[in-house]
Formats: structure tokens, C-alpha cells, sequence
């Protein structure tokens, strides 16, 4: 049976792009068959994050609107056989995602893949109640600063309302990713701690994943941090988050990078 | 992690600047507007499509966009041909 997860968070530049690539590429290296699909329409990203960026023909709305067939538009990773990517389009707007378009396409992945991982828009508009619309579950990405959590909050809020389980009065599957986390803060009272966000949201805790350059060097050469740097802090969070994605238990560590002989001879400065 | 690794590891800001120019050449000749490799696929199909018939789903398109050339592949599968011998 595929799963069907939606990536969200309501506020922008959270951290769902990197994590739907993260998350994605960890379940294809646990050997899961997977789908990451863009729904940004419009702002695409997820191909550059993926690396994939030079080899988008077709993408989700000709997909939607049957110009082209779903087997054409998906591109497959060149690292893993495993792993596809469905691209969002970048020359038309949301719009042009239709909720029965949208239904048939998620119908017929779900047949394909054992994992389909739906990178959500920002905001509430269209674009995102679309694509949390067929998820089986849904992985709520929020940093530990004031609004990203209340608007992780409103997310839940629209989880539990507009999707098709939440309609057919069935209990929505919700998860907290808890990105770009720096431990040296909320120790020095500068940022929320861990609990005190999820006291607040009150949904169970996927990970946590940490601040960390390998993402950002990860993004620059177009290869998810699991894949690219798998002994780097963030790519064990990921690797974590994703092993309880798929119903392992694992305990809950807050990874950091150690830092090199040089870190140390020069202290802060070079780090 | 060696001194080479560490030196590796902090340039990664060139590829992505390399990435992002091949990109944004391609997306602003586009003009935001017509998508000229799906008007190909369809016209080239339909060029085909009047000499036999051609199962879309069989169909597979490749495109790697390149900084000076890309290659579009479009590979159809052609349902099988009768060969006829000349007596
Ligand atoms: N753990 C992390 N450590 C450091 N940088 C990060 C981390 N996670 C994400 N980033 C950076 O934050 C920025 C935003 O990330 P990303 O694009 O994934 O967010 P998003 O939620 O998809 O944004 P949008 O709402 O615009 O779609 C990027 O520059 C990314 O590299
Ligand atoms: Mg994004």
C-alpha cells in the first residue's frame, strides 16, 4: 500500500523543499520505491534541490491537464533507480492545478511507488490545501521561532479539515520536523526548546533536524544531504526521521557536526 | 576529513553558480511563456503518428539541458514492422 505524504508548513522558507528531498531520498536508500512531487507551481525548486534541474520536459500540470502522460513527466534519479521526481511547473500558476486533475495523478502514483512525498507551497491558498488534499499523512516543518510555530498551527488546523481523510471523518496521521535547529540557543534562552513547541502543537515529534552548511552546500550541488554528505549531522536527522516515517522506532538524538582539527586551532573564526 | 576534502567541501558556491546560469539562460529564453520542447514532442509526434500508430504511453522523452548545446531524445517505440521480401 503506497503512503501518501504531504510536506507542509504554512510559513515560507522553513525548510520543506530540502526536507522533502532529505526525506524522499532517505526512504529510497532504505529501498523504498519513491515519488518527491513539486507542488509549487510556479516557484519550482525541488528539481534544482534534487539536482535534476536540466532534464525537466513535462511536469505536474501537463500531467494534470493530460498533455502529457504521467510515466513522461517523471524523471528518475540518476543516483538511485529508486527515486523519481514529478516537477512542478514553472511558467504557470497555481491556478491551473484542478482538484480532479490533481486526484488522478496522486491515483495513479500511489499504483507506481511505495512512498509519494508531496512538496507543498507556502501559505494556505490553493496550491497548499491542494497538495495536503490526498495525504495519508503529514509532515509538518516548523523552526523553533514564534511564527513558523503558529503557522504550523493554522496548517494543522487546515489538516484536520480540508483534507479527504479529515472529510471522511478519519484521523489525519500529523508529524513534527522540527529544522534548522541550533542546540546552542534554546540552551542559551534564545530560541524555543524542543518541548515547549510541541507542547504547543501537540503533535508527535518526527526529528530534529539541525542547523547545518550541509544543506546549504547539498542545495548548491543539486544532491540531497542523505545522499551527498550521509555522515553530516543533518543527513543522519534526516536518515532518523525517515526510519520512523516508515514505523521504526528509533531514539530520539540531536545530531551535531563535530568540528575538524581546524575548527578548533582557530576556534570561532573559522567556523 | 583531509586538508583536500576540506578544501572541496567549501567550493561548492561555483557549481551552484554554474548550475544557475545554464538554468536561467534556458528559463528566460523561454520568456516565461511558450514551452518549446512540448510544442516539439507534440509536433514531432504527430509527424510520426500520420505514418503509424504510435502508443503514447510508449513514448519516452530526455532532455538535458546543456550551457552550449542540449539534447532532446525522444524514443518511440514502433510497433512491429511487417518486412516484406521483394520477389
Ligand atoms: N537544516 C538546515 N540548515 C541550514 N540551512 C537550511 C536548513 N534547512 C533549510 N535550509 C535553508 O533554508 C532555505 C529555505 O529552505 P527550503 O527552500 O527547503 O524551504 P521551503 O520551506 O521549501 O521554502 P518555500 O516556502 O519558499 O518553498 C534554503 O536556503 C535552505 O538551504
Ligand atoms: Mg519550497
Amino acid at each position: 500500500m503506497a503512503k501518501v505524504i504531504v510536506v507542509t508548513s504554512g510559513k515560507g522558507g522553513v525548510g520543506k523543499t530540502t526536507s522533502t528531498a532529505a526525506l524522499g531520498a532517505a526512504l529510497a536508500q532504505l529501498g523504498q520505491s519513491v515519488v518527491v512531487v513539486d507542488f509549487d507551481v510556479g516557484l519550482r525548486n525541488l528539481d534544482l534541490v534534487m539536482g535534476a534541474e536540466r532534464r525537466v520536459v513535462f511536469d505536474l500540470i501537463n500531467v494534470v491537464q493530460g498533455d502529457a502522460k504521467l510515466a513522461q513527466a517523471l524523471i528518475r534519479d540518476k543516483r538511485l533507480e529508486n527515486l523519481s521526481l514529478l516537477p512542478a511547473s514553472q511558467t504557470r500558476d497555481k491556478d491551473a492545478l484542478t482538484a480532479e486533475g490533481v486526484a488522478r495523478v496522486v491515483a495513479e502514483l500511489r499504483e507506481k511507488f511505495d512512498w509519494v512525498l508531496c512538496d507543498s507551497p507556502a501559505g494556505i491558498e490553493t496550491g497548499a490545501t491542494l497538495a495536503m488534499r490526498h495525504a495519508d499523512a503529514a509532515v509538518v516543518v516548523t523552526n523553533p521561532e514564534v511564527s513558523s510555530v503558529r503557522d504550523s498551527d493554522r496548517i494543522i488546523g487546515l489538516l484536520d479539515a480540508k483534507t479527504l481523510r479529515a472529510e471522511k471523518g478519519e484521523r489525519m496521521e500529523k508529524h513534527l520536523l522540527l529544522t534548522r535547529y541550533d542546540a546552542a540557543r534554546p540552551a542559551r534562552g534564545e530560541m524555543l526548546k524542543t518541548e515547549d513547541v510541541l507542547e504547543i502543537l501537540s503533535i508527535p515529534l518526527l526529528g530534529i533536524i539541525p542547523e547545518s552548511e550541509e544543506v546549504l552546500r547539498s542545495s548548491n550541488v543539486g544532491t540531497p544531504v542523505t545522499l551527498g554528505s550521509p555522515a553530516s549531522a543533518a543527513a543522519r536527522a534526516y536518515m532518523d526521521a525517515a526510519k520512523r516515517l516508515a514505523g521504526e522506532t528509533v531514539a530520539m538524538t540531536v545530531w551535531a557536526d563535530r568540528k575538524g582539527l581546524i575548527g578548533k586551532w582557530f576556534g570561532r573564526k573559522v567556523a | 576529513m583531509s586538508l583536500l576534502d576540506l578544501f572541496r567541501r567549501r567550493n561548492s558556491a561555483p557549481v551552484a553558480r554554474e548550475r544557475l546560469q545554464v538554468l536561467l539562460a534556458h528559463e528566460r529564453a523561454a520568456g516565461g511563456g511558450s514551452d518549446l520542447v512540448a510544442v516539439l514532442y507534440e509536433e514531432i509526434l504527430a509527424v510520426i503518428a500520420r505514418h503509424m500508430s504510435v502508443d503514447r504511453e510508449k513514448v519516452q522523452v530526455k532532455l538535458d539541458r546543456g550551457s552550449s548545446v542540449s539534447t532532446l531524445e525522444i524514443d518511440i517505440e514502433v510497433p512491429e514492422l511487417v518486412v516484406k521480401r521483394v520477389a
